[in-house]
């Protein structure tokens, strides 16, 4: 819109300084009570400055970790976040792709059918069928173990129909093209749809890596080994730690450093990602 | 090098549809072979099926004198040059000619040469090579799927509509390029077009389709002369040639005479009179269009005359060479020597 009116531009300015102040401000209390120690965190009015601890949590909490996570470091916890996360990430695209590689370029008796069968798994989230799926995992021996953290999550419906819509772009002519040049079926896959399919792929991996990393109710189900607990369900530890007062500047310290990886996956993956959401021109 | 035979070739689809009721071709080694018809007349289909993108239900094909109804279109020794290019478009041009040789593991040198050849034959710089086809217009990028088709060394080139996406400036340009290009290579080819022009200007011989059916092949003079049935009569030919009803010993025909084959000519001399609805000057060229005045029909007639006449009168007298008549069965359309 191009107006010209002063008191229109003072209060739409306004209106988002708001907004950034609405969901800046528990970032930026996080950020403060991680640099302040024990003492002054049980102390009200909370601190709304940032102290000088901020090298020495860091520290301690890289080491030795809260009371309530049984004194794993939060490396390891940030690491088996990050594994798990990355396997659904990864897991998620490679199976989605090639099923919907194989419901649209293959005919095969009932492919619709099993089309309507991923698509319905949408309506079934891991909540609803997470007594059974938990059932199959510890009677496959995966408690405690990345396969089991990641696996179970691993199908998506959401990617395969996305990469259907995808594939379904692109033009018959690049197949055949493809056929006359001499390409089989996965080399045309692998040279020519996953090329195509890039940024879908990249916005497909920042949605997922965050899903992963989100991940609260599964891990804390299937996880009872400390060294296998991730950073997200951590927090939630720590804040229930026993007969201690919880550890604020810890727990906070651990929200910050959870934070960052999703953050970073988003910052570096921003233009593809928004590419692969809006770019219809094939 | 190849000569194509296509024997009584038929395409059911699943659906229950016949697209193609039966063709028998022969294409000689090195001919440029043009497919012309309306759309849904089968000639894409027929394309498709010589090079392997569909299969045949009924019938032969032979490249080469090998037959190759159950092969692969890679390995029929064929290329096809797509009417929206179908290049890939995450890679560069170099690599778009180069990937089906990629494919058939020839040595990285060999590729290079060969890419390197086609390129110059093509007129493509070495700065154009290493460009993405989006950065391509139009015109280059039709130069690039032409040459992935020749840097394969095919015995048949095949070309579906290739021309369609182009203005009308560059199509007139590309088309005499894929004429030099093909009479310099030596290539058979298979070029499908519903356009005209395109088919009388490339073509050493065509085949002219209607609803799946061959209805004609011969050279292009050959069927523009003696065109076999009113189908191609109305088709080939612009304006189209006019079809009056007449009755000749109790047998109901068809008079057919070009617009071009008409001239005018006084009153006197008049073969017929028409009277004009609506003239178009085209410069060199007047097109009239009227009706036959107190025929047995109410028969529209097209005249193409030349240089700019002066038809307002109303009523034009025309006369025409018996020899350039044709006769048609009302019925079945056939041609009456």
């Amino acid at each position: 819109m191009v107006e010209n009116r002063p008191w229109l531009t003072f209060i739409s300015h306004l209106t988002m300084i708001l907004g950034i102040l609405v969901v800046a401000f528990p970032i930026w209390v996080t950020f403060v009570a991680s640099t302040h120690d024990t003492v002054r965190m049980t102390q009200v009015p909370l601190p709304l400055w940032p102290g000088h601890h901020f090298f020495d949590n860091l520290r301690q909490a890289m080491t030795k970790g809260a009371y309530g996570t049984g004194g794993i470091p939060i490396g390891r916890m940030l690491l088996n976040s990050l594994v798990m996360a990355l396997m659904i990430a990864v897991g998620k695209i490679v199976i989605s792709a090639l099923s919907a590689f194989a419901i649209v370029y293959f005919r095969f008796p009932f492919r619709m059918g099993f089309f309507w069968m991923i698509f319905i798994t949408l309506m079934l989230p891991v909540e609803v069928r997470i007594v059974p799926t938990f059932a199959v995992v510890a009677d496959l021996g995966m408690l405690n173990s990345y396969w089991g953290l990641s696996i179970p999550l691993i199908a998506s419906a959401t990617a395969t129909f996305m990469f259907r819509q995808t594939f379904l772009t692109i033009p018959d002519e690049m197949l055949e093209a493809a056929r006359i040049d001499g390409a089989g079926p996965m080399r045309f896959f692998f040279d020519i749809l996953l090329p195509m399919s890039r940024t879908n792929i990249a916005a497909l991996f920042v949605i997922m890596f965050i899903y992963g990393w989100n991940q609260y109710l599964w891990p804390l189900l299937i996880t009872t080994d400390n060294s296998m607990y991730t950073v997200v369900m951590s927090i939630k530890q720590m804040i229930e730690a026993g007969m201690m007062q919880p550890q604020w500047e810890m727990i906070m310290m651990t929200s910050l450093l959870a934070m960052i990886p999703p953050v970073l996956v988003v910052v570096t993956m921003q233009k593809l990602f928004v590419k692969g959401l809006t770019e219809t021109e094939k | 090098m190849a000569h194509v035979t296509l024997q009584n070739i038929r395409k059911t689809y699943p659906n229950g549809f016949e697209a193609i009721h039966g063709v028998d071709v022969e294409i000689a080694d090195g001919e440029f072979m043009v497919l012309v018809g309306p759309s849904g007349c089968g000639k894409s289909t027929l394309l498709r099926m010589i090079a392997g993108l569909e299969r045949v239900t009924e019938g032969t094909i032979t490249i080469g004198g090998r037959v190759v109804n159950e092969l692969e279109p890679a390995d029929r020794d064929i290329a096809m040059v797509f009417q929206n290019y179908a290049l890939y478009p995450h890679m560069n041009v170099f690599q778009n000619m180069a990937y089906g040789l990629k494919i058939r593991k020839l040595p990285k040198a060999e590729i290079e040469a060969r890419v390197k050849k086609v390129a110059d034959i093509l007129n493509l710089t070495d700065e154009q090579m290493t460009r993405k086809p989006r950065e391509l217009s139009g015109g280059q990028r039709q130069r690039v799927a032409m040459g992935r088709a020749i840097v394969r060394e095919p015995s048949v080139f095949l070309f579906d509509e290739p021309l369609s996406n182009l203005d009308a400036k560059l199509r007139v340009q590309m088309r005499i390029e894929i004429k030099q290009l093909q009479e310099r290579l030596g290539i058979t080819s298979v070029y499908v077009t519903h356009d005209q022009v395109e088919a009388m200007t490339l073509a050493q011989r065509m085949i002219v389709m209607n609803e799946g059916r061959a209805e004609q092949v011969g050279t292009p003079l050959d069927v523009y002369a003696k065109p076999a049935t009113t189908f191609v009569a109305g088709f080939i030919g612009s304006p189209a040639m006019n079809l009056i009803p007449e009755e000749r010993d109790g047998r109901k025909l068809l008079f057919g005479i070009r617009p071009e084959h008409l001239e005018p000519c006084a009153q006197a001399d008049a073969s017929f009179v028409i009277d004009v609805d609506l003239i178009e000057p085209l410069g060199a060229d007047t097109l009239v269009y009227g009706h036959l005045d107190g025929g047995a029909a109410d028969a529209r007639v097209a005249a193409r005359l030349h240089g700019s006449v002066d038809a307002r009168t109303g009523r034009l007298p025309l006369r025409y060479d018996p020899d350039k008549a044709h006769h048609f069965d009302a019925a079945g359309g056939q041609r009456i020597e």
